[in-house]
């Protein structure tokens, strides 16, 4: 069978002036997305030309190539990848997702501009924590391009946090989230607390554009966005706010300040991503704190959920 | 500036194949970046050209298409084009949009030569 279009007589011509002149007019009507993370390869023999011809009526590659390849050129193949370039971070991803379940984790990857008001945000909410669910363990991976400085703060409220710094990089990958949660597992839980929920917060690189690419495993993202920032962020960085479950109206009590229309921005939001949950908070008055520990609370695994999940991986490892 | 990261990611990709297939080089590279894939096409081939050289992709052409982008319109109950996310459905005028198209970002297919 052609490995490409699937017809049957390539196997009996054994792929040899075997020609394609097939429409793939990859349509995706329905309401699902595609993603293509596995390694396929269909390797073609020169001689086997195929001409996939898009909806556009555009030809595709193939086509040019393979009539070079003819005369005396038979060195030169076609090599059909159909790979993902973000599959490998999202292999990883998946396997961190998987991890943070069994582990009764519920990870989130927080992301804004520079100065939003993330770590600060970050420490009132560890604080408030304390006081509303003092059992439960909360941890921090820090990203920045250098310093400890953020990490540092986490640090002095208490809670474990771990700092990466990603030198040149503009965000934080799923790699580099897998080495801090060990790390911070090994420092701190010694791998023995399939029992408990906790939470993680993973603070990215300051960086409106390349974090909302990469998938971390997180639970959610949540875009924090200060009032002291333009409301129509929303429309000007729409990836990042398509990407987030949440976004946060940080910095509310400056709004006596400030012209910035808070409805005007939600309105923003809404229209990259109808589904955006907001909050509107002040981390430095306290104001809507409360909503936000709601969500976080509604967020976690239910404690049965977890257990039964811990349950599950401890039997298939039998 | 993730394209640098992605041009990274492509490269591995290649040398990755090149192991399994025993290639020598590329002489062309056929990717796909979707207009809602959140990837600028221009910095792409930026950082691959920048990246290229002393790998096994130096001299290899570039081509990229940009599939446009799709959604499901919730309130039209049909499929969209839209040029990017925020933008109305185009009968409605709505933005109860779901994105189903033109967030792919792969490699597609590669011309290589053997020594």
């Amino acid at each position: 069978m052609c490995v490409v279009c699937g017809c049957s007589d390539a196997g009996a011509t054994g792929g040899v002036g075997h020609e394609h002149g097939h429409d793939h007019d990859h349509d995706h009507d329905d309401a699902h997305g595609h993603s293509h993370d596995h390694a396929h390869e269909h390797v073609h023999a020169p001689a086997h030309e195929h001409v996939h011809v898009g909806g556009n009526g555009d030809l595709h590659f193939g086509v040019g190539a393979a009539r070079v390849s003819v005369p005396g050129m038979s060195q030169a193949r076609a090599i059909k990848l159909e790979t993902d370039i973000l599959g490998e971070n999202n292999r990883i991803a998946r396997r961190n997702r998987l991890h943070f379940e069994v582990h009764g984790v519920t990870a989130l990857n927080l992301v804004s501009s520079p100065g939003s008001g993330k770590t600060t945000l970050l420490c009132a909410t560890i604080t408030a924590l304390k006081a509303r669910a003092p059992a439960l363990p909360v941890s921090v991976i820090e990203g920045d391009q250098q310093t400890s400085v953020d990490a540092d703060r986490i640090r002095e409220t208490g809670a474990p946090a771990i700092q990466i710094n990603t030198g040149k990089g503009c965000h934080l990958d799923a790699p580099m989230v897998a080495e801090a949660f060990d790390a911070l597992h090994d420092h701190h839980h010694a791998h023995a607390h399939h029992d408990a929920r906790s939470l993680l917060f993973i603070e990215n690189v300051g960086n409106l554009v390349c974090p909302a690419v990469w998938d971390l495993g997180e639970d959610a993202k949540v875009a924090i966005l200060s009032v002291t920032e333009g409301e129509d962020k929303p429309l000007k960085y729409p990836d990042m706010f398509a990407a987030a479950s949440l976004m946060i109206v940080n910095k509310i009590d400056l709004l006596p300040h400030l012209r910035f229309d808070v409805e005007r921005c939600i309105a923003a939001a809404r229209r990259v991503n109808p589904a955006i949950e907001v909050i509107r908070l002040s981390a430095t008055t306290g104001e809507g704190m409360d909503d936000w520990l709601s969500w976080l609370e509604q967020r976690m695994a239910p404690v049965a959920r977890v257990a039964e999940g811990a349950e599950r991986v401890t039997s298939a490892a039998r | 500036m993730h394209e640098a990261s992605l041009a990274g990611g492509i490269l591995k990709l290649v040398e990755d194949s090149a192991r399994r297939e025993g290639f020598a080089r590329v002489t062309a590279l056929h990717l796909e970046a979707g207009r809602l894939a959140g990837v600028e096409p221009r910095a792409l081939r930026f950082a691959l050209e920048t990246l290229a050289p002393g790998t096994l992709l130096q001299g290899a052409s570039l081509r990229i298409d940009e599939p446009a982008g799709r959604a499901w319109c919730m309130r039209c109950c049909t499929t969209v084009e839209i040029g990017q996310r925020g933008d109305p459905c185009q009968s409605c005028g709505g933005h109860q949009l779901q994105p189903t198209g033109g967030t792919e970002l792969r490699v597609v297919e590669m011309l290589v030569e053997d020594e």
